[in-house]
C-alpha cells in the first residue's frame, strides 16, 4: 500500500484502522479477500465472473502484481475500463492483450498446461474435491437442473491446481456422496487409468474457513477458521467426517487496506459485492 | 491500383449476390422440421433474430446444438421448436435460470426435452471433428466423470502410441457433429459471404465448417474492398457460406463488439419472465409472434432504448499489408 492510495474520508466512514470487526464485512468481501491472499506467487489464473474476478483483481493490487487472468470467453490480459458484468463483457475485449478462439483457449492454453490456478464453484463438493454442477437429484429426473460443466471439467483436469469458492458451507453442499459427479478430481480420473495434468482442488474457501488439500490421494482437511468459528462448527457443517489439520490457524480478518481496495478500486459500483 | 470506393450503405451494394436474402427466406430455405441446427456465438454475437424467425415459422422437432444454451434457446424451446438439445452449459449467463428449459427437464412440463450434456471442450472437439470430417476427436477430459454414464457418445479408447511412461494411454474421444445448418451472427460480410468478426470469435468458424449449410447474419453488408482491405479479419470465407442475411441489432440482447452493448437488464429480466409460463407465453406473443420481423422488433424497442446500448469509438491501429512496388 502506498500513501497516495489512502483515502482518509472513507476510512473515517468505516471507522477502521488496521483491521475491522466481522460485522462490517460482507460474506462476498470476506471470501474475495481470503481467496486473493491464496493467489500469492501464482501467475496465470483461469477465472469466471463474480467472486473469482474480485479475488484476482484484488490479488493483482496486493500479493500478486504479476497475475494474468485468462477468461473463459478467450480474453487474455484484459484491461477493462469498468468492472466486467460477464466473462464476455465488451469492456474486457477493448484494450485487451489477446482474444483467443475456443479451440485455442481450451485446446492449447488449458489442455496445453498454461494455467496455474483455475477457479471453480459448485453446488456440491465431496472430500476429494470432486464437483457437481449438473443436477440435484437423479440426472434423468432431477429436482433441480443446474447449468452443467461449462469449462469446469477441463479447468479441473488441466490447471495445475484449483481453488473452489463456496458461498454456503452446509452438509447439503459439502456432501459425502455427490448426486452427480460433473467435474472429477484427479483421484477419480486415476481410478479410470487417466492421468490429469494438475493435482485438483487445493483450496476450498468458505464463510467458515479454509479446507486444503496438497495433492493426489489426499482428502480435504480443515486448515483455518475465521475468527469466532470453531472447529466443531465446521465439522458439523460438513457432510462427511472432516479431517482436521494438527494446527488449525485463524484467518486474519480483511484489513482496512484490502477492504478499501475492494470497495473503491475493484468494485466501486458494487456489482458483485453484496 | 484500384482505389477503394467509399463504403456504401447496404441498399447500394451491388450487384446483389444470390446469397443475400431476407431472414424469412434464409430460414425457410435452410431450416427444415427435424433438422439439426447449430446456433453459435459465445455470449457475443448470439443469433437471436434468427432464433425468433425459427419460432415465427413454427419449425418443429429441431435438434439444437449450442455450447452455451441461453435465452434464445429457452425461447425456441418455449416456441415448441426444439425436441433435443446438445449443450455444455444450460443457464442464463450469470443472471439466473432458464425457466422453460428447467420445466421441461425437471417436470417434462409441458413436454419432455432430450438433453445431451457435454463440457465446453467436449462440444468444441465435436465441432472440430465435424469440421475436419474425422471419426472422433480426443481430449484429456471426462476421466472419472459421471458424464460418460449418461452420455454414450463419450467413449474411451487406447492410444495407438505409448504414453509418457511408455505404457498404452487411455483417452476419451467425442464423435463429430455435422449440423444440417449452422447459424452465426457477425459484424459484417461482403455479398458473397466473406465474413468478418472481431472481439470474441468463439467457435463460429468451426461450427460453420462442420455444417452442411451455413447462414451468416450480419450487422452490415459491405463492399468487397472493405473486406479485402483486412483479409486477416475474415473468420469465415465465402466458400463456406450459403446465405447472408442483413439484420442490424440482430444479436440483442447479446452484443456486437463496436456496434451495441449487451442488454444486461434483459438478461436479468429473463429469469423472471421465463419462470412464469404465462408471462413467457405473453412475452413471445408480444415480441416474437407480434412482430413481423426483426426490423419491427428493434423499432418496437425504440431509439431511446437503443441509445442506452450505444458504444463509443475505440479504433484499432491500421496495419500495413504492403504492396509490391
Amino acid at each position: 500500500m502506498t500513501a497516495e492510495t489512502v483515502r482518509t474520508e472513507h476510512e473515517k466512514g468505516l471507522t477502521m484502522t488496521t483491521s475491522t470487526t466481522p460485522e462490517t464485512v460482507t460474506s462476498s468481501e470476506l471470501l474475495s479477500v481470503v481467496a486473493s491472499r491464496e493467489l500469492a506467487a501464482r501467475r496465470t489464473v483461469f477465472a469466471g465472473i463474480g467472486l473469482p474476478t474480485l479475488a484476482t483483481e484484488l490479488a493483482h493490487l496486493t500479493v500478486a502484481p504479476q497475475i494474468e487472468v485468462v477468461y473463459e470467453s478467450g480474453v487474455c490480459g484484459a484491461h477493462p475500463s469498468h468492472l466486467p458484468e460477464t466473462i464476455a463483457d465488451a469492456v474486457l475485449i477493448t484494450g485487451a492483450e489477446a482474444v483467443l478462439s475456443m479451440p485455442t483457449l481450451f485446446g492449447s492454453v488449458l489442455q496445453g498446461g498454461h494455467i496455474d490456478v483455475g477457479f471453480l464453484g459448485a453446488a456440491q463438493i465431496d472430500r476429494w474435491g470432486n464437483l457437481n454442477t449438473s443436477v440435484i437429484g437423479d440426472w434423468e429426473n432431477p429436482s433441480v437442473r443446474l447449468p452443467g460443466s461449462g469449462g469446469a471439467v477441463e479447468v479441473m483436469a488441466n490447471s495445475r491446481e484449483v481453488f473452489v469458492v463456496m458461498r454456503r458451507h452446509n452438509p447439503r453442499s459439502f456432501t459425502e456422496t455427490l448426486d452427480f459427479c460433473t467435474t472429477p478430481g484427479p483421484d477419480r480420473a486415476l481410478d479410470e487409468g487417466i492421468r490429469p495434468l494438475g493435482v485438483g482442488v487445493t483450496r476450498v474457501i468458505t464463510e467458515l474457513g479454509i479446507l486444503s488439500r496438497e495433492g493426489v490421494g489426499e482428502e480435504l482437511r480443515l486448515t483455518a477458521v475465521h475468527p469466532g468459528v470453531t472447529v466443531e462448527q465446521v465439522k458439523e457443517s460438513t457432510g462427511w467426517d472432516l479431517q482436521v489439520a494438527d494446527r488449525v490457524g485463524t484467518v486474519e480478518p480483511p484489513t482496512a487496506a484490502e477492504l478499501r481496495l475492494l470497495r473503491e478500486d475493484v468494485d466501486p459500483g458494487r456489482v458483485y459485492l453484496r | 491500383m484500384k482505389a477503394v470506393e467509399p463504403i456504401s450503405p447496404v441498399s447500394h451494394v451491388s450487384p446483389v449476390s444470390p446469397k443475400v436474402m431476407s431472414m424469412q427466406e434464409a430460414i425457410a430455405t435452410f431450416v427444415r422440421d427435424g433438422a439439426t441446427v447449430s446456433i453459435e456465438g459465445f455470449t457475443h454475437l448470439v443469433p437471436t433474430a434468427a432464433g425468433h424467425e425459427i419460432i415465427r415459422q413454427g419449425l418443429k422437432d429441431l435438434t439444437v446444438v449450442r455450447m452455451t444454451a441461453d435465452i434464445v434457446v429457452d425461447q425456441m424451446i418455449a416456441g415448441g421448436c426444439v425436441s433435443r438439445l446438445v449443450s455444455s452449459f444450460v443457464g442464463n449467463s450469470s443472471a439466473g435460470s432458464l425457466g422453460e428449459l428447467r420445466r421441461r427437464i425437471e417436470h417434462a412440463d409441458p413436454a419432455p426435452l432430450t438433453f445431451e450434456e457435454y463440457s465446453h471442450y467436449g462440444l468444441i472437439c465435436r465441432y472440430l471433428a465435424g469440421a475436419q470430417r474425422l471419426p472422433f476427436y480426443p481430449l484429456r477430459s471426462y476421466g472419472g466423470s459421471d458424464l460418460p454414464g449418461i452420455n454414450g457418445a463419450l467413449r474411451k479408447v487406447t492410444s495407438p502410441y505409448p504414453g509418457p511412461d511408455g505404457e498404452p494411454e487411455q483417452i476419451y474421444v467425442v464423435p463429430p457433429v455435422n449440423p444440417d445448418v449452422t447459424i452465426i451472427h457477425a459484424q459484417r460480410a461482403d455479398r458473397r459471404g466473406n465474413t468478418q468478426i472481431w472481439g470474441l470469435t468463439g467457435i463460429q468458424a468451426e461450427a460453420v465448417y462442420a455444417a452442411k449449410k451455413a447462414i451468416v447474419v450480419v450487422e452490415e453488408l459491405v463492399e468487397d474492398e472493405v473486406v479485402r482491405s483486412d483479409p486477416n479479419r475474415t473468420l469465415v470465407p465465402a466458400h463456406a457460406v450459403d446465405a447472408v442475411v442483413v439484420c442490424p441489432r440482430g444479436a440483442h440482447p447479446s452484443f456486437a463488439q463496436g456496434y451495441y452493448d449487451r442488454d444486461n437488464a434483459f438478461y436479468r429480466a429473463w429469469s423472471h419472465i421465463s419462470k412464469d409460463p404465462e408471462r413467457l407465453r405473453e412475452w413471445l406473443a408480444e415480441w416474437v409472434y407480434g412482430t413481423a420481423d426483426h426490423t419491427e422488433y428493434t423499432a418496437k424497442l425504440g431509439e431511446e432504448f437503443w441509445a442506452g446500448l450505444a458504444v463509443g469509438e475505440a479504433l484499432s491501429e491500421p496495419v500495413n499489408y504492403g504492396r509490391r512496388l
